[in-house]
């Protein structure tokens, strides 16, 4: 198997679907030339040429509507949105006409759109380059929403999203392009829906996305210095969610931590933290804990950014809580 | 004829009267079909609320009749005479009034939801200014495919405040897209006059496309035949790949913004001057020089056609509760050999 990185993984799994299939072309800001502002698309104009590699102008409810319009018409587009702060402004065609055309229509319509987007701290980038707001895509009917933290995972979804019929937003993060990991050799789509232990244990389950499985991986092997066994499970998609593994490994645990980088409050960890005390109540034998960042838009200084965002250190102080109401 | 940029258009000759006589006839459906939804609202029979098109019927119709069967349109939350004009029944469009499966969106959409993609109508949008940005990515599929196939939006001159106007107006401009953008400019946003939500005078319009050097139009919204006569030859500078262009239809909103809006911000006399100098149906009569026997038997025909749709409508079904569930996602893949 193959190593390659989460950026080099994000443009085989586009340009393998770019080559198999003419009705798949990418669209956003500085994809073309520059290769978009994180390097994923390096290379590809070259590949694909300028009408299946669209440089756009700073028009993010046009390249998000653009790509609603072409995807109503039998088209695959998969639209880039430099960063998911970003998807603020496109917000209106994503959860008004996206999310909506097909109920509306009585099912004469499918929007079979793919939105790419990347976010996270790390890096001071200050508070409008680093939001994490996946959670915000969850509560609207219509959507599905997939973060992916490995490469392996970020190249299978990613064909899953494109040939989903629904509209996707696939969320990347920032600091994963450049981590590395084993991938297939021929490229295996992995199911929407579908959760992935990336460790198993029986005295807590950390339920965690994005840059946070990572930072739980790590938390779980200091835990284990303590004798305290931790199960490592990502959902990889948000919606739909693969309830019924997350209960499982609860279940089995009787203990859950839930952690994402994006802050508490209003966060993702509160739905899978409603998932599991309905499905594992009379398992649990402490509270669901919850682990994200702190309740402020994001500070510049790096001390403060450090501050306000969750790391290993972080989980692990919430599994050692859980362990300690037993 | 040809359009000259930034000379109003009015037409006559263009249409054969066989043609003339079909679309009086359409714009009388529209107008009977409007006229009666009114009625079966104020008796509460229809759920929601409702935005009728009443002096503006020249504009949907005259679009519509120069479009060919795969083009598309994009409608507003004021779409029946645009669903109706593009060729769908109105027994389907009443029963998506009363929320019917009969109705052309099944009973999800309603008024503000026309929808009938077979037809080429991909939807009425209820945000103002919404659904350009899709129209412009129709048109983007259009072109990258070569087929010669245009994507019309129709929207206010209240949309043109909207960054979505500004920012699909741009896109398709610099792509030079196949989308002929049909402004039904009728001076009000809702309740508000031009003067108060536009730094443009009503007349002077085509700024919004100067401001993107694209190929603009101006035509007599309340003329059928030059509204037919501009949108064919937008049509063809469309699909001849020479970019998009803005067709600004001066027109006029015989009505309030909704049914029941008691128009306080208006001037009734000024309303009942519009309708009497400005109605496309008398003025196209004119034209036609119709005999009152030919017009009330046209406006019979109208009258009953919209009535038996009422009554198939109120005896249509009612979708069962959970099929509110039934279209949130669409099942199966989009892979080449998928379902």
């Amino acid at each position: 198997m193959p190593e390659i990185t989460y950026r080099e993984a994000v443009r085989d799994g586009l340009s393998q679907l770019m080559r198999r299939d003419e009705r798949i072309f990418i669209m956003g800001e500085d994809i073309a030339e520059m290769g978009g502002s994180m390097g994923v698309t390096q290379g590809m104009l070259a590949e694909f040429g300028p009408e299946r590699v669209r440089n756009t102008p700073i028009s993010e409810i046009a390249i998000v509507g653009a790509g609603i319009g072409a995807a109503m018409q039998g088209m695959l587009p998969i639209v880039e949105i430099m960063y998911e702060d970003f998807l603020t402004i496109s917000m209106e065609q994503i959860v008004n006409q996206a999310a909506k055309h097909r109920t509306m229509s009585g099912g004469q319509l499918k929007v079979p759109l793919t939105i790419r987007t990347q976010g996270g701290a790390g890096w001071s980038p200050g508070a409008q380059h680093a939001q994490q707001l996946e959670s915000w895509f969850v509560h609207v009917p219509g959507l599905k929403v997939v973060f992916a933290s490995t490469p392996e995972d970020v190249r299978g979804l990613l064909w899953s999203s494109v040939y989903d019929p629904n509209p996707v937003l696939f969320f990347e993060h920032r600091t994963l392009y450049p981590i590395k990991g084993e991938v297939p050799d021929q490229l295996a789509p992995i199911p929407l829906g579908t959760a992935r232990v990336h460790r198993e244990g029986s005295d807590v389950t950390v339920v965690a996305t994005g840059r946070l499985v990572h930072e739980s991986l790590q938390a779980a092997e200091e835990a284990e210095k303590d004798g305290i066994s931790v199960e490592v499970v990502d959902p990889r998609t948000l919606s739909p969610l693969d309830t019924e593994s997350i209960v499982a490994s609860v279940r089995k645990t009787t203990r859950c931590v839930t952690a994402h980088e994006a802050v508490v409050q209003g966060g993702f960890g509160a739905e899978l933290a409603a998932v599991v005390q309905h499905g594992a109540f009379d398992w649990l034998d402490a509270p669901v804990e919850r682990v994200g960042a702190k309740f402020a838009p994001l500070p510049f200084a790096p001390v403060m950014e450090e501050y306000a965002i969750p790391h290993a250190a972080d989980v692990l102080e919430a599994i050692r809580r859980t362990v300690a109401r037993a | 004829m040809t359009q000259v940029e930034g000379e109003r258009r009015s037409a006559s000759g263009v249409l054969a009267p066989e043609r003339l006589r079909e679309l009086y006839a359409q714009m009388l459906l529209i107008r009977r079909f409007e006229e009666k939804v009114e009625e079966r609202f104020r008796a509460g029979e229809l759920p929601g609320f409702l935005h009728v098109a009443i002096g503006q019927e020249a504009v949907a119709c005259g679009v519509c009749a120069a479009l060919e069967p795969d083009d598309v349109i994009g409608s507003t939350h004021r779409a029946h005479a645009h669903t109706i004009a593009k060729g769908t029944p109105v027994d389907a469009v009443m029963a998506e009034m009363y929320g019917k499966v009969e109705g052309c969106s099944g009973g999800f959409g309603g008024s503000m939801h026309l929808y009938d993609v077979a037809r080429g109508n991909l939807g009425a949008n209820a945000v103002v200014g919404g659904g350009l940005p899709a129209m412009v990515g129709a048109a983007l599929a259009f072109k990258m495919r070569g087929e010669p196939r245009v994507a019309v939006p129709f929207f206010g001159d209240g949309a043109t405040n909207t960054g979505a106007f500004h920012e699909s107006m741009n896109l398709a401009q610099l792509w030079q897209l196949p989308v002929v953008f049909v402004l039904e400019n009728n001076g009000w946003a809702e309740s508000t006059p031009a003067a108060q939500q536009l730094p443009l005078a009503v007349e002077d319009m085509e700024h919004r496309a100067l401001a993107y050097d694209m190929t603009h139009w101006e035509v007599d919204g309340q003329d059928v035949e030059a509204v037919y006569a501009a949108m064919r030859d937008a049509r063809e500078h469309v699909v001849g790949g020479r970019g998009p262009v803005f067709l600004n239809a001066r027109t006029f909103r015989f009505t309030g913004h909704y049914v029941g809006d008691p128009q306080v911000y208006r001037d009734k006399d000024e309303v009942r001057g519009l309708m009497e100098s400005h109605d496309p149906i008398e003025l196209l009569r004119a034209r036609l020089g119709l005999s009152d026997e030919d017009a009330e038997a046209l406006d019979a025909a109208a009258t009953a056609e919209v009535e038996a749709s009422v009554e198939l409508a109120q005896a249509g079904t009612d979708p069962a509760p959970e099929d509110a569930l039934k279209w949130v996602y669409a099942e199966g893949s989009m892979e080449p050999d998928g379902a």
